[in-house]
């Protein structure tokens, strides 16, 4: 059982939680991720870690709240438990000295890609990042990220805040105005699957090497299960014992984004089910049963 | 004096079985069990017992149904297996030990599984544990081995055996489980009907019992290291981690939606519940026809899991003919009874999809049996010009596991062979590095049960010979 040290909600339905599991802090790296069962019947479900503390033992997750399991965990407080957290699973990303690395980040993307950055910025690289979110209250970690980037730009879809847009339109003024040829030594883009795709497709153009994080469905995420499996280059990958990181120009991204699909009515049919549940208890207790 | 016939297996109906997930087997009646007990003709020098590699004292445990003392008989049995009513249940007992019952060699052997079920059934009934061995005996050994800590990497019946056997010679023995429950393919791979969780939980309390320390959610190699548990004054590393890596043909289509490997489609089925979804969060998507490709023990699992998950019409799809099939003959039976049909002498060569990258069919070719192989079975040859395409709309690839390598690859220098099998002394399960033991299929290959638990025993005693030789 893990304990919920703190939890808090920075943005619009993604919530933050720093939970107590020392073994795994003292070992996850930048890029790695954990499974988590909230209950006895609970799904398991990956989240990449956004932040370890090795001295309070403690790692920290951004969970945005789409299904059922992840909505459910949003009601969670500080004080309560988690029944089970495994990990650290995955390979580490690569942190070396590559020069200069464009860091591309959507959504709750960013808690993945910060951990990322900030070992990069260690290691000397020099770092753009370009941001995006929705809209203005669905951003997270935008200082964190700031504070570890020589350039920094950020877009909403909506314009309530930045520039209004998407990454890849300044991915591609970038490309466009720099003199610099190349752009950077290495493009690291995580966030939605259509985000990295298109990613991607800019930087396979102008032959920059991109990494991208896979979040394919998982079951135990140890290699058993071969849920998880990607074709890359043309050859099947598992990304939980492979991945998550992978060359985003070798993706097969159509099979990635069907594969992601594959349980989406029955997704729906567990969060009605637990909508259902949740309703139906105050009436019960108005009626006087149970 | 009359002869009587081997009792047979109540079962629960297949037309009703096939919508419930309750045992198929339902176990010897008292009578029933005392009667084929007295079957057994007590041989002097007993050549059952040469096929159990875990020992069991087969005529002694018998001799006591057959004189009524069951609390001696789960005893007898429990002084060399710790898990009897999962081995009574999945052990192939008729290539183990019945093969070799002398009865076997004029008529029918004398039914060892299903009394080693009744067993341990009647104790579980009881609601009390008959303890294996005297407390002295306990006691003297904890003296001397008090307080020495061994590891086992993976809670399979190849770890639960290793750890039980040493626990009870009195060592202070960890397992570290990566998933959340205890027991690996007993909980994630074998299905409710076949072996009921609960069985396996209150096997594994037994186990408990005896002063084994379980703790879930600690992946070795990841979580702790090898070296770290050295550090940490464990003495010696037991490795039962099986074989987890699902084998795929690597024929185009194999990544369209619905086709799961056996090893998920049973993870969610059995460790996760999804026969219970939306109760339990786990779902499974399953349409009305499903194939099942390839014809081991698993490939009979996934297909009669397919039957109670709702499928109209399940099939298995095998390259060789009935003969090769690699189940056990009576899960064979036991899916024909419950409709489960058989498309023999077919090898997919494609998957094909629709434009959501859902599996809509398949394309196969007709083989035919050549010259035997190096598994001594015959070769299945294509025959040319054969393909053929028919439709289905879920498919379960269950045509192997290889060992899983993800913890072998973080012990610098140990010898894998080139499966990525762990690469052991056979008798004793030492590997390539000292105080690091391994046993079951990471070290085989996919075996059975009882296979595992036979290395998990053995891989025990030279683990406490290894101990033994340290202190000197």
């Amino acid at each position: 059982m893990f304990n919920i040290i703190e939890k808090s909600t920075p943005a619009t339905s993604i919530n933050k939680f720093v939970i107590e599991a020392p073994d795994i802090a003292k070992k996850t790296f930048p890029g790695q991720f954990v499974i988590l069962r909230l209950h006895e019947k609970g799904e398991r479900i990956p989240i990449t870690v956004a932040d370890t503390d090795r001295v309070k033992g403690t790692i920290t997750l951004f969970i945005q709240e789409v299904g059922k399991t992840t909505i459910e965990m949003g009601k969670l407080k500080s004080g309560d438990i988690i029944l089970d957290v495994v990990g650290p699973l995955g390979v580490p990303s690569d942190i070396e000295n590559f020069g200069t690395v464009i860091c591309i980040a959507g959504g709750v993307g960013v808690a993945v890609m910060y951990p990322i950055v900030k070992a990069l910025k260690e290691k000397g690289n020099k770092i753009i990042s370009i941001l995006g979110a929705r809209s203005k209250n669905f951003i997270v970690l935008e200082n964190e990220m700031k504070i570890n980037s020589d350039e920094f730009y950020i877009t909403t879809d909506d314009g309530s805040y930045g520039e209004k847009g998407f990454v890849s339109d300044v991915l591609k003024n970038l490309i466009a105005q720099s003199p610099a040829r190349p752009l950077a030594n290495l493009v690291y883009a995580i966030g939605p699957v259509p985000m990295m795709r298109v990613v991607s497709e800019i930087t396979k153009q102008h032959n920059l090497k991109t990494i991208v994080s896979l979040n394919p469905i998982m079951v135990d995420g140890t290699g058993m299960c071969g849920a998880c499996r990607v074709s890359v280059g043309g050859v099947t990958k598992f990304a939980c014992v492979d991945g998550p990181d992978f060359d985003g120009h070798l993706v097969n991204w159509p099979e990635l984004t069907s594969r992601l699909s594959v349980f989406k009515r029955k997704e729906k049919e567990s969060l009605d089910h637990s909508c259902k549940l949740l309703k139906m208890k105050p009436q019960m207790n108005a009626d006087g049963h149970r | 004096m009359e002869k009587i016939p081997r009792q047979k297996m109540p079962v629960q109906d297949a037309k009703e079985r096939i919508k419930n997930f309750s045992s198929v087997a339902l176990g010897y009646s008292e009578e029933q069990a005392v009667l084929e007990a007295k079957r057994c003709i007590q041989c002097k020098k007993p050549t059952c017992m040469g096929g159990c590699p875990v020992e069991v004292d087969i005529p002694g445990f018998i001799k006591k149904i057959a004189e009524k003392n069951f609390p001696e008989a789960i005893k007898i049995l429990k002084n060399k297996n710790n898990l009897p009513a999962i081995c009574g249940r999945v052990c192939p007992q008729e290539t183990q030990c019945e093969i070799k019952c002398v009865l076997a060699k004029k008529g029918q052997p004398v039914a060892i599984g299903r009394l080693e079920r009744f067993a341990a059934d009647w104790e579980m009934k009881q609601g009390r544990e008959q303890r294996a061995e005297s407390r002295e005996q306990r006691a003297e050994s904890r003296e001397q081995r008090a307080g020495i800590k061994v590891a086992v990497a993976g809670s399979g019946p190849a770890g639960l055996t290793c750890a039980a056997d040493l626990a009870k010679m009195g060592y202070d023995v960890t397992i570290f489980e990566s998933l959340h429950e205890t027991g690996g393919v007993l909980m994630y791979g074998i299905p409710e009907f076949r072996l009921p969780k609960k069985i396996v939980k209150t096997e594994i309390d037994y186990i408990k019992s005896l002063g084994v320390n379980i703790k879930t959610n600690v992946l070795i190699g990841k979580t702790k290291t090898v070296q770290e548990l050295f550090d940490e004054g464990y003495k010696a590393i037991f490795v039962g981690t099986g074989a987890g890596l699902p084998q795929f043909l690597g024929i185009p289509g194999e990544n369209l939606n619905r086709i799961y490997s056996a090893n998920e489609f049973l993870t969610r089925a059995n460790l996760m519940k999804a026969y219970k979804f939306p109760e339990y969060d786990t779902p499974i998507d399953i349409g009305k026809k499903v194939a099942v490709i390839g014809a081991g023990n698993v490939a009979m699992d996934a297909a009669r899991v397919s039957l109670r998950l709702g499928a109209d019409e399940v099939i298995i799809v095998y390259r060789r003919t009935e003969k090769e099939m690699p189940a056990r003959l009576e899960e064979i039976e036991h899916a024909k009874e419950e409709g489960v049909k058989l498309h023999l002498l077919t090898a997919p060569v494609r998957f094909i999809g629709d434009e959501n990258n859902n599996v809509t069919g398949m394309e196969c070719l007709k083989m035919e049996l050549g010259e035997p192989d190096s598994s001594g079975r015959r070769r299945p040859v294509p025959i040319k010009n054969s393909e053929f395409k028919f439709d289905v709309d879920t498919v379960v690839m269950a045509i192997g596991q290889s060992p899983n390598p993800l913890l072998p690859k973080t012990i610098r220098g140990l010898q894998v062979g080139k499966h990525g099998n762990i690469i052991t002394d056979e008798k004793t399960g030492a590997t390539s590095i000292p105080g690091i033991f391994a046993g079951g299929d990471i070290a085989t290959g996919a075996s059975t049960v009882i296979e595992a638990m036979g290395a998990g025993k053995r891989a025990a005693r030279a683990i406490d010979e290894y101990i033994k030789n340290l202190k000197r």
